[in-house]
């Protein structure tokens, strides 16, 4: 495989809180390829979001920490630097929406002149260029009347259509790396629909890389090449989309797809819920962070953290002692 | 009540509102459908459909502005009095989509429990706090957290607080709009289990009101599709949701992605285009006739109306 574009080693962030230190993120790592699609899939609170937004700042410090690792992007590192060979780091190189684009967008401000605004600010073109390339970037997005929509203000347009706003504002710079988190979780399934063929259809015309970060395994299963699991602030398992759904290797990615309805015909099935709840990551427990609720757990889970097994495929990696020569196989 | 009559029969029912400016908006226009005892009734429909509120005229929490709906045999008032609520509310009850608005939070756990029951004379006292811990546990909660507050628990929880709420005063039928779509997926699948479990116990009749159409194919029994206030399909769930005869639940089903990448690398997008218009000046159009792939002459000028075609109702004229 050729160099990836993004690598991730080893990021761990912590958060100061009243109650503690809140250790979010707990050494991660993954990597990028160019053009392609990296879901992240994990339940509230494993670190997901967190994870990606400290690669583009948006993380607050304090009371937010990056305590280790590095990102590079094509081999530069951009952890806490907000520009790198003159280009901005967040907005020129990787561009990012949010699942909520209504707090995103400012209230007071015309839609065209939000989207222009980083185009006037930071790339340096005029004004009026800015607000016609504004209206571009709309169509791009298929906002409909263009021209006349980019006049309204936020208040005036439907969740799906401020979120084809928020992927114009994202690509207006011409990112290499578009993070979507959680995109279309707000939306109807037919919008949904629509923004992630929206989204395909941008990646593939422009070579973009995408990042997905998801809890739907529908959504990963449409658009994703590589998947990333995480699970109380760690990586719990890595793989194509096929290695994660035909052939994972981690209780816990079991376990989601069990908890889901699959609709392959009309026999009943039993859905199987993962029962309790994901550890306290103020003290996070020095073995596997899923061994409190998985169902195959083993002595050596309790107290030790599992290493990275490799499951024989290329890039197919789950930390999990199962996959130890020394573990039993009595199921 | 004779053998075969429905639980709650909706006869045309219609919730408008009106406008400035004169306008009406029909949230809901003459819907009618039958709910079983002990059957669980899916309904699916984008936001704005009217799903809610036709669930919240049906137990009166909204009033109706035509129609009638009839609880076993039993017409029940247009516009309900509070002695009405006295009478009704310990048959219907609802469990909210929001865990967190949907509960008072300068209430403990235990008075959001008990407070159904303390209204309507149900208990003693002594008795409620026995009854309350019976519903902790009964949920899947411990009777210790009844001196919690809710700010103390997780959304899953809440929503087993508001779960225990409704069902303490032992109604017949629930109204569960949009239970699950504020939780995880590992929770969701522990919510459904739990209503399934106390659906199964007690004997309820639930109308399930989501937009999730995988898991609502996977609790109920029928299903319902809404579109800008009108029923358009309804029939078994694995029918409707297997082969969708109406283009409105073609189009749903096929946005609705599938945890499988194989299938869905295979699967044809037909994406609908547009998004669900304002439910008023509809005018006699079908509701859908803006958005709809198939559409005729005959759908501009004259609404479809439900009609039996092979084992389910479909509001289309293709099926005239």
């Amino acid at each position: 495989m050729t160099r990836p574009l993004l690598e991730v080693e080893d990021l761990a962030v912590e958060f100061d809180t009243h109650g503690g230190t809140v250790k979010a993120v707990r050494g991660v790592s993954f990597a990028l390829h160019e053009g392609q699609t990296l879901a992240v899939v994990g339940e509230s609170g494993c670190g997901k979001s967190v994870c990606v937004q400290s690669l583009v700042g948006l993380v607050p410090m304090p009371p937010g920490r990056i305590t280790s690792g590095s990102a590079r992007l094509d081999g530069e590192q951009i952890l806490g630097r907000e520009t790198v060979g003159g280009m901005r780091v967040r907005g020129q190189l990787i561009g990012m929406i949010f699942q909520d684009p209504m707090t995103s967008l400012n209230p007071t401000m015309r839609i065209g002149d939000q989207i222009a605004e980083p185009l006037h600010m930071h790339q340096g073109m005029r004004r009026r260029d800015a607000r016609m390339r504004a209206i571009e970037l709309l169509e791009l997005s298929q906002v409909g009347e263009a021209e006349k929509r980019s006049r309204q203000y936020p208040f005036e347009f439907s969740g799906g259509m401020l979120q084809r706003v928020m992927i114009a504002c994202a690509l207006a710079c011409e990112p290499r790396i578009l993070i979507a988190d959680e995109p279309t979780t707000a939306l109807d399934v037919t919008i949904q629909a629509q923004i992630l063929s929206l989204m395909r259809d941008l990646q593939r015309e422009r070579k973009m890389s995408l990042i997905l970060i998801t809890h739907d395994l529908g959504v990963v299963a449409q658009m994703a090449d590589e998947v990333v699991v995480m699970y109380a602030g760690k990586v719990v398992e890595t793989g194509s989309a096929d290695d994660i759904f035909y052939a994972s290797g981690h209780p816990y990615t079991q376990g989601l797809k069990s908890a889901m309805p699959q609709n392959q015909d009309r026999r009943a099935q039993q859905l199987e819920p993962i029962a309790g709840s994901p550890p306290d990551l103020f003290d996070p427990p020095t073995g596997c962070g899923y061994f409190e609720r998985c169902p195959r757990a083993m002595q050596v889970c309790e107290a030790h953290q599992p290493p990275d097994f490799d499951l024989g495929k290329v890039q197919h990696r789950c930390a999990c002692w199962l996959h130890d020569a020394r573990a039993t196989h009595d199921s | 009540m004779t053998a075969n009559e429905p639980l709650i029969r909706a006869d045309s029912v219609s919730r408008h509102f009106s406008l400035p400016q004169g306008e009406v908006l029909r949230a809901v226009d003459q819907v009618s459908l039958d709910i079983a005892a002990r059957e669980i009734l899916g309904l699916v429909g984008e936001s704005g459909s009217g799903k809610t509120t036709f669930g919240k005229t049906l137990i009166g929490l909204l009033d109706k502005t035509a129609g009638e709906v009839w609880f076993k045999g039993e017409k029940l008032p247009a516009r309900y009095t509070p002695k009405d609520f006295a009478r009704f509310a310990t048959r219907s009850q609802m469990i909210f989509q929001d865990p967190y608005s949907s509960l008072n939070p300068r209430m403990t756990v235990g008075e959001i429990i008990a407070e159904g029951p303390r209204l309507h004379d149900k208990a003693s006292r002594a008795e409620l706090k026995d009854l309350v811990a019976d519903w902790l546990t009964r949920v899947g909660l411990h009777p210790d957290h009844a001196s919690r507050y809710p700010h103390e628990f997780s959304g899953g929880q809440r929503q087993r607080i508001g779960i225990a709420r409704a069902l303490i005063l032992e109604p017949e039928f629930v109204v569960c709009d949009e239970p699950i779509s504020a939780l995880d997926v590992s929770v969701q699948a522990q919510v459904v289990n739990l209503l399934g479990d106390l659906k199964a116990s007690l004997g309820l009749t639930l109308l399930f009101i989501a937009h999730d159409l995988s898991m609502v194919r996977y609790v109920s029994d029928r299903m319902g599709v809404m579109y800008l206030g009108t029923l358009v399909e309804l029939g078994n769930a694995d029918d409707v949701f297997f082969e969708p005869k109406h283009p409105y639940t073609e189009l749903l089903i096929s946005a609705n992605p599938e945890p499988d990448p194989k299938r869905e690398r295979l699967r044809a997008h037909t994406t609908i285009t547009g998004e669900i218009p304002s439910a008023t000046g509809l005018g006699n159009a079908c509701p859908f006739a803006g958005r709809c792939p198939k559409v005729m002459d005959v759908c501009r000028a004259e609404r479809p109306s439900l009609r039996s075609v092979e084992n389910r109702l479909v509001a289309c004229h293709l099926f005239e």
